[in-house]
């Protein structure tokens, strides 16, 4: 079936397109006249939400961009932060939650092939990759599904690529039944004189479309993730693309050597909208008009339309503009990679964009005012409410009892599960894969350099409080790269939201981004990509706010990188940064939460002075070789932080009683915390030159043994720790 | 000095962490032949590294296999040069029939990258000289099919021969493989496939160096 050019424009076929009757106004204010099919299809993918962050816009300009490391910030493929010697990482976070939540396997899997083709789109190399996941609780009929099929396609898509997955989350919430979450991060090595920009330059050059051919798979693909979900979305499944991670590691190697001879004037990866978002891209940026005839563009189906070419979203396709002289050169390397290289259009001086099909001109528009003029929102919103203090005594329970509880719960237990299905190993440089704080991977060529990666946001804080858990996201991303004795360089943000159009929302995510602002600020962490994933809602209901933080931080001598793991028997637990009673906060906790199903109190606040006051000083620590083992304290608190850091080794542990109330101590959540462990012997040296940072440090136990003694509580085996922080994963996705 | 050659194929991915292994071990980098190369340089061993050659589609193997390049190492194993395959490389190895038995879908039908436990059982060939006899070493896998199956008669002939270089030990067996096995040698000595992956293991930055031994034996370094 061939849909024509001349399909009449209704108010259904407008609606259809995800365009609000103003916005389509401004288009016929623009063009001066009724658009043809084909127009209208371009317009919905630039101007929907996903393409064109009209919502978001004005506050993400609140944040925090730039710094003295930072090469590029956000508006491009990735960000790209310098570690010296003339390398770059380039990196970015990037959500596809409604493609998984509607077809998991490719969903997942496209999601990661997207990520890793914006990384490698600038010229690096990808090293790493994590991905923060978050499904419907357990017992939700479709979970199961969901989870298996996600991990699988990210596994599926990421291994075969050949990129380690060094890093991510996988949590639980009814509030995520209807709308699962899947955020890819990835990374990349490249020389910081070797990075490709989208920018085009120069009238008359070829445009070349490379990589694998078009079909109709993802036709509308932008407009959908744009939409809120209801009964019917099964019908969407034909809007979700199919991954090719094969083709894709052909690209990448074609694509370096491309740039290494010299021949890339310009390049954008044909993600969201395809051959739209790039073609007008690359043309907006350069102040060029790009003209594509469309019946050169390699197809693997028959009779498409030029709507449908326009707006397929067929993966492992890329645009560039190629130097004329240097296009023979070009072909022989795709060809080489048996890729698709066609020309497919060139650039003109006329700042139009215009498409020509089976000899007509199927679309002419102002290329800059295709992004530029996109409308932009100033939302209504209202400030979240503020939760209720929490009232009267902590509810008590053993607490030997509790830790193995919270350790065999859904979003405390061991990932193991999962993160065995990624090749967690592949490139030979991985040197802390998950399970501890943060991924680390050494940078290739270089005698000691390595860098630590983490992905973190607590959803049920940001619930609570928006703007607090915004800080608290950032805050811990840059606390667990810290407990590596990584310097947190800059970051990437996955902003994951309901409906704009609602004031509650809107108040979540302005919020929300106001604290991540503010904790970046503070802790000299820019933001220097991201991507806005909003109107995840089903029937009306929103998730929780998730506005996760992916990290980078640069070991200098990965020789003294800290771990979790206890390194030896007989050596000093240090507590470092906590309040005397040394922990207070049970508001949000996963102690209420989880075991006595109290959703309750305001979340944890993060005081950032200290934040960075405690972190530094830890990694000076950790520099100097002094702490042999590091571990945040973050979920489920001190009990839960010290049976990792036994199970991870082995080794027991004796820590002394708790003062006070010891369901806060043991299980509150208070943050900028670290459990450190050094020699025995050490501690007081490091107690007084803590004193004299102003940071506080309380000796509470000593490691060895084959048990966990919390204070009074009975001594817990580390092989039961470990049985029960192993068992919930296999089990569920067994039952 | 032995001289190494490591073949490329679209898909295959393990083949810069081969190349490094080698070129580490050797002090030499190894050359490189394409998919499409009739001729391979004079070496004395051609590694077949890890990945997913031709997306492991139809088969793991199977289009690498009738690449023109598998033909001309098929043609140096025959005159006695030393050919290892690794992962991807072990299936592709399979299906060109330079080696007996069958690569399956993991038992549990999951990728698995974990380390795994390997029994040394049998010291005596080119690749292994430099390990003890029965030496238990640990080692990487990662792979979403290497479940070995061969039949009885092929598996008694294994067996019997002394074929069997590598065994999955004390109960780390990750993908269902029969008999534990987890890399076999030609009768000839000359040709060994293996799914565990020792280049991600020689090093102290790979928490080990366990792996070290096989390269050093093949490439003729002294224990």
């Amino acid at each position: 079936m061939t849909i024509p050019n001349t399909v009449k424009i209704t108010d259904e076929l407008i609606k259809a397109h995800g365009l609000k009757p103003d916005e389509y106004q401004r288009i016929l204010d623009l063009i001066g006249r009724e658009p043809t099919f084909t127009e209208l299809g371009i317009f919905s993918a630039m101007w929907n939400e996903h393409c064109s962050y009209k919502s978001s816009k004005r506050w993400l300009r609140t944040l925090p961009t730039s710094g003295e490391v930072v090469i590029q910030g956000p508006g491009e493929n990735a960000g790209v932060v310098d570690i010296g010697d003339g390398d770059c990482v380039v990196f970015k976070m990037e959500s596809h939650n409604h493609p998984s939540y509607i077809e998991p396997y490719q969903g997942a899997a496209t999601g990661v092939g997207g990520i890793l083709r914006d990384v490698f789109t600038m010229g690096a190399r990808p090293i790493a990759a994590m991905n923060a996941l978050r499904f419907g609780e357990p017992d939700h009929p479709k979970t199961r599904h969901l989870v298996a099929g996600v991990v699988a396609g990210v596994g599926g898509y990421g291994n075969s690529f050949g990129v380690p997955t060094v890093g991510g989350e996988v949590n639980f919430d009814a509030r995520y039944n209807g709308n699962c979450l899947v955020n890819a991060f990835a990374a990349g090595l490249a020389k910081t004189d070797g990075i490709f920009y989208s920018k085009a330059e120069g009238v008359g050059l070829p445009v070349v479309y490379l990589g694998a051919k078009t079909g109709r798979d993802g036709v509308g693909g932008a407009t959908m993730a744009s939409a809120e979900f209801d009964d019917k979305i099964e019908e969407k499944r034909p809007t979700v693309q199919v991954g090719d991670p094969f083709t894709e590691k052909c690209l990448l190697e074609a694509c370096l050597e491309l740039m290494a001879s010299g021949a890339v004037i310009a390049i954008q990866d044909m993600g969201a909208a395809g051959l739209t978002c790039s073609a007008v891209e690359m043309g907006a940026k350069g102040d060029l008009g790009i003209e594509l005839d469309l019946d050169k563009v390699p197809v693997r189906e028959e009779r498409m339309s030029a709507y449908e070419m326009m707006l397929s979203e067929s993966q492992e396709r890329m645009l560039m503009v190629l130097k004329p002289e240097k296009e023979k050169e070009a072909e022989a390397i795709f060809r080489k990679w048996g890729l698709d290289f066609a020309i497919v259009g060139h650039t003109t001086d006329d700042l139009r964009f215009r498409i020509l099909h089976q000899g007509a001109e199927v679309a002419n528009l102002p290329i800059k005012e295709l992004g530029d003029q996109a409308p932009e929102y100033d939302r209504p919103w209202v400030a979240p409410a503020a939760q209720a203090e929490l009232s009267g005594d902590a509810p008590k329970m053993d607490v030997a009892d509790a830790l193995l509880k919270l350790l065999s719960s859904p979003d405390l237990s061991s990932r193991r599960w999962v993160y065995e299905q990624y090749d967690t190993l592949i490139q030979g440089n991985s040197l802390q894969i998950p399970g501890g704080d943060a991924g680390v991977v050494r940078v290739e060529g270089h005698a000691s350099k390595a860098l630590a990666f983490s992905s973190d946001v607590t959803p049920r804080y940001c619930e609570a409080d928006p703007f607090e858990g915004g800080k608290q996201a950032v805050a811990e991303c840059w606390r667990n790269l810290t407990a590596t004795g990584a310097l947190p360089l800059a970051s990437t943000d996955n902003l994951n939201f309901g409906n704009p159009e609602r004031p509650e929302i809107m108040g979540q995510l302005v919020h929300a981004i106001k604290g991540i602002g503010e904790a970046c600020r503070a802790l000299d962490f820019p933001i220097v990509s991201g991507n806005v994933s909003l109107y995840n809602e089903t029937n009306g209901r929103g998730i929780l706010p998730t506005p996760t933080i992916g990290g980078v931080g640069l070991i200098d001598d990965w020789s003294k990188m800290a771990r979790i793991r206890f390194a030896a028997e007989g050596e000093a637990i240090l507590l470092i940064g906590a309040p005397e009673e040394w922990g207070t906060h049970l508001g949000q906790s996963v102690y209420l939460r989880d075991l006595f199903g109290k959703a309750e109190g305001p979340a944890p606040k993060v005081d950032l002075a200290h934040e960075r006051k405690v972190g530094d000083f830890v990694r000076r620590l950790i520099g100097k070789e002094t702490a042999t083992a590091v571990h945040d304290l973050s979920d489920g608190g001190l009990a839960v932080a010290l049976a990792e850091m036994a199970i991870a080794s082995g080794i027991g542990a004796r820590v002394n009683e708790a003062t006070g109330n010891s369901a806060a101590a043991w299980f509150g959540e208070d943050q900028g915390r670290y459990l450190v462990t050094v020699a025995a012997g050490r501690q007081d040296a490091v107690v007084a030159e803590a004193s004299k940072s102003g940071v506080r440090v309380a000796v509470i136990g000593m490691t060895g043994g084959d048990s966990l003694k919390l204070g009074g509580t009975r001594a817990i085996p580390v092989k039961d720790l470990k049985a029960a922080h192993e068992g919930w994963f296999p089990a569920f996705m067994a039952a | 000095m032995m001289r190494a050659a490591v073949v490329l194929l679209p898909g295959l991915n393990r083949d810069r962490d081969m190349i490094a292994a080698l070129t580490k071990i050797s002090g030499t980098p190894p050359v490189t032949v394409w998919e499409t190369d009739t001729t391979i340089p004079d070496v004395d061993l051609i590694v077949i590294p890890g990945g997913f050659s031709y997306g492991d589609y139809l088969r793991c193997g199977a289009i690498a296999a009738r690449m023109p390049v598998m033909r001309a190492v098929a043609e140096m194993a025959a005159k006695g040069v030393m050919v290892m395959g690794v992962c991807n490389g072990f299936q592709i190895l399979l299906e060109a029939g330079l080696l007996p038995g069958a690569l399956m879908r993991n038992e549990t039908l999951k990728f698995v990258c974990r380390e795994v436990k390997l029994e040394v059982a049998n010291a005596n060939t080119a690749f292994t000289r430099n390990y003890k006899p029965g030496q238990i070493i640990r080692c990487p896998v990662a792979h979403h099919d290497g479940n070995y199956f061969a039949d009885a008669e092929t598996l008694k002939q294994i067996e019997g021969e002394g074929q069997v270089v590598f065994r999955y030990a004390e109960g780390t067996n990750p993908n269902g493989s029969v008999n534990d096995i987890a890399g076999i040698i030609s009768k000839s000595g000359n040709v060994l496939g293996l799914m565990p992956h020792p280049e991600n293991l020689i090093e102290t930055a790979h928490g080990g160096i366990d792996g070290r031994a096989l390269f050093e034996s093949v490439l003729g370094k002294a224990a």
